[in-house]
């Protein structure tokens, strides 16, 4: 079948049942664009008009109604700290899980393993009620503090590539007089940067798109994340129903993330890989 | 799961590999060292897993409203949660979500995963396109959706007005909110694929060989090889989805706040109520341990079934 010249018939098919779908899944992010670029008069609009000439002042006009440069620097403090603590944090657990032996090491491990299922909800109202007693609430330590203890998941990706890691390199290095912080540091962590990307570019999503945490510990408008800033758009009084400008603060919410993603789509997907086949 | 997880063993040390020099000091102080590198993980684990999970069970049996001193309320909470109809509401409304959007998701992801583990063109290109909604955020996506729902001007009701239907106003139709939330669950369907996209990779190109020598059409093969192969990953994925719908947060918050009539209010937007509208500390806990428990339940009855269904791989598969 496939010596004939051009596509066989089986792959046209699945060609145009492919390109259909794709289309379905893009649109709305298509009419998201769109809508963003229309003027006021052009939005609601039935039926929906097509082809107009794109308002790029939308997207100035949306930084000069809210503080959105405010809101972006909140972000990436709080998503840049979160990725610093859950990479140090999680490769020093991980060597420890991977390399050093110790009584209930491997207990320890089966218990972080198993919060992997514990349903967030479970965990948020004793935690906030903590860190409104420490006077934390309005602040991002809620936000960050925790991504320095680790996350099950991420411990388990890097001690996975840790014990592959063949050994004769760190006994090298401890017949050199090296201890285990430096062969953690100087060895193990300069090798493993393909576990590095993909934990960052996880944590960069996953914390970026957060919203129940920002919401419900940060109330003060001044320290408002993106999207916490963004669920409160449509009744905000000044943005108010202005499509156009909301789709267009939707647009520059969602950039970053689609961003990240294909530019570092090998990491992903081979993150996503190893937690579904490993099993 | 998470015993599976960890059925690969953790390196057994050959300890021999190390000079038994000192002896005994070596791996006490190894031991040492060990707890110091595990220690973040181990704070972390009780600080902010074990110890918010005791005392949150411990809170659903008080009435706390953050200003004054918790009450020990006994069993009172729950006893009030199954006379709570809007708790029951919430409950039918969760349990529907799930439902439909988990099971839904799965087959959609299985096909499109089946399509794209083939030799086309622009391969890369279609990965792409269909997980790049499940990398936006809850909020944004949300956002989108409001405005394609859009009983007056929305896309989804041009779109029907081009063949002649009249769309609801679906999102303050309480007869058609929920379905326009499960509908918007469904465009995140790309993780899903993506796990099953890298399990079809592990099934061996012979099997479907085989069952093309015996004659099977390209549907009946894939019920007979890559359905039975990739139970595993479905396994998986279900227990995953079952988690997320007990979760999900942000899309029915944004898109609906949980109206109209409390049809879209999943379990986790009537325990925000509860938490941080109401101040009912003791109640939403109560909430998230009914929902803990119901988790618990499924995925126990998920593992205790797959010997049915799952398809374990003996030496000779591989």
């Amino acid at each position: 079948m496939t010596k004939r010249k051009g596509l066989p018939l089986g792959t046209w098919i699945r060609l145009i049942v492919l390109s259909v779908g794709c289309f379905a899944v893009l649109m709305p992010v298509v009419w998201m664009v769109l809508t963003s670029l229309k003027a006021p008069t052009q939005v609601f609009v039935t039926p929906p008009i097509w082809k107009f000439t794109p308002q790029w002042h939308n997207y100035a006009e949306v930084f000069q109604l809210v503080p959105f440069q405010r809101y972006i620097l909140n972000t990436a403090t709080i998503v840049g700290l979160v990725v610093l603590g859950t990479l140090l944090s999680c490769s020093f657990s991980a060597y420890g899980f991977a390399r050093l032996q110790a009584p209930g090491r491997n207990t320890i491990f089966l218990a972080l393993m198993a919060t992997l299922m514990l349903p967030t909800t479970v965990t948020l109202v004793p935690t906030y009620i903590v860190f409104n007693h420490l006077g934390w609430l309005n602040t991002f330590k809620p936000l960050i503090l925790p991504a320095f203890f680790g996350s099950a998941f991420f411990i388990f990706l890097f001690r996975q590539f840790f014990m592959g890691i063949p050994r004769e390199l760190e006994e090298a290095a401890r017949i050199d007089g090296a201890g285990y912080l430096r062969i953690w540091w100087t060895i193990f962590l300069p090798l493993s940067w393909p576990v590095i990307a993909t934990v960052t570019v996880f944590t960069f999503i996953a914390s970026y798109n957060d919203f129940f945490g920002p919401v419900i510990y940060l109330s003060d408008e001044s320290k408002y994340t993106i999207a916490v800033a963004l669920s409160y758009f449509s009744g905000s009084p000044r943005i108010g129903p202005q499509m156009h400008l909301t789709m267009a603060a939707t647009t520059i919410a969602a950039l970053p993330s689609i961003l990240v993603f294909l530019l570092a789509q090998r990491y992903f997907i081979r993150g996503i890989a190893v937690s579904g086949v490993n099993k | 799961m998470a015993q599976r997880l960890a059925v690969r063993p953790a390196a057994e040390e050959p300890v021999a590999s190390t000079p038994p020099r000192r002896g005994l000091t070596m791996t006490r102080r190894q031991a040492l060292w060990c707890y110091v590198f595990i220690a973040p993980a181990v704070l972390g684990l009780l600080l902010f897993s074990i110890g918010p999970m005791l005392a949150s069970l411990g809170l659903s049996f008080t009435s706390y409203d953050m200003l004054t001193n918790p009450v020990w309320t006994g069993g009172d909470n729950y006893s009030a949660l199954f006379a709570d109809p809007i708790f029951r509401k919430s409950l039918s409304v969760t349990l529907i979500y799930g439902v439909v959007s988990v099971p839904v998701t799965m087959i959609l992801a299985l096909v499109l995963a089946i399509l794209l583990n083939s030799k086309l063109p622009a391969l890369k290109f279609f990965r792409s396109a269909y997980y790049l909604p499940s990398v936006i955020s809850g909020v944004a996506v949300a956002m989108v959706w409001k405005w394609m729902f859009n009983g007056e001007y929305g896309l989804i009701n041009a779109a029907l007005a081009k063949v002649g239907i009249d769309g609801p106003s679906w999102l303050t139709d309480e007869q058609w909110a929920l379905r326009a939330l499960i509908f918007m669950s469904l465009w995140g369907f790309g993780g899903t694929m993506l796990i099953y996209l890298a399990g079809l990779q592990g099934v061996p190109k012979e099997l479907y060989e085989a069952a093309k020598v015996d004659g099977a059409s390209t549907f009946r093969q894939h019920l007979h090889v890559t359905v039975p192969m990739l139970s595993s990953v479905t396994f998986f994925n279900l227990i995953m989805g079952i988690i997320n719908s007990l979760q999900v947060f942000a899309e029915p918050f944004v898109l609906t706040q949980g109206g109209p009539n409390n049809s879209t209010l999943l379990l986790s937007v009537y325990l925000y109520q509860n938490a941080f509208q109401y101040l009912k500390m003791g109640y939403a806990s109560a909430i998230a341990w009914v929902a803990f428990a119901i988790i618990m339940v499924l995925t126990l009855l998920v593992f205790r079934s797959m010997p049915m269904w799952v398809h374990t791989e003996t030496e000779d598969d591989r």
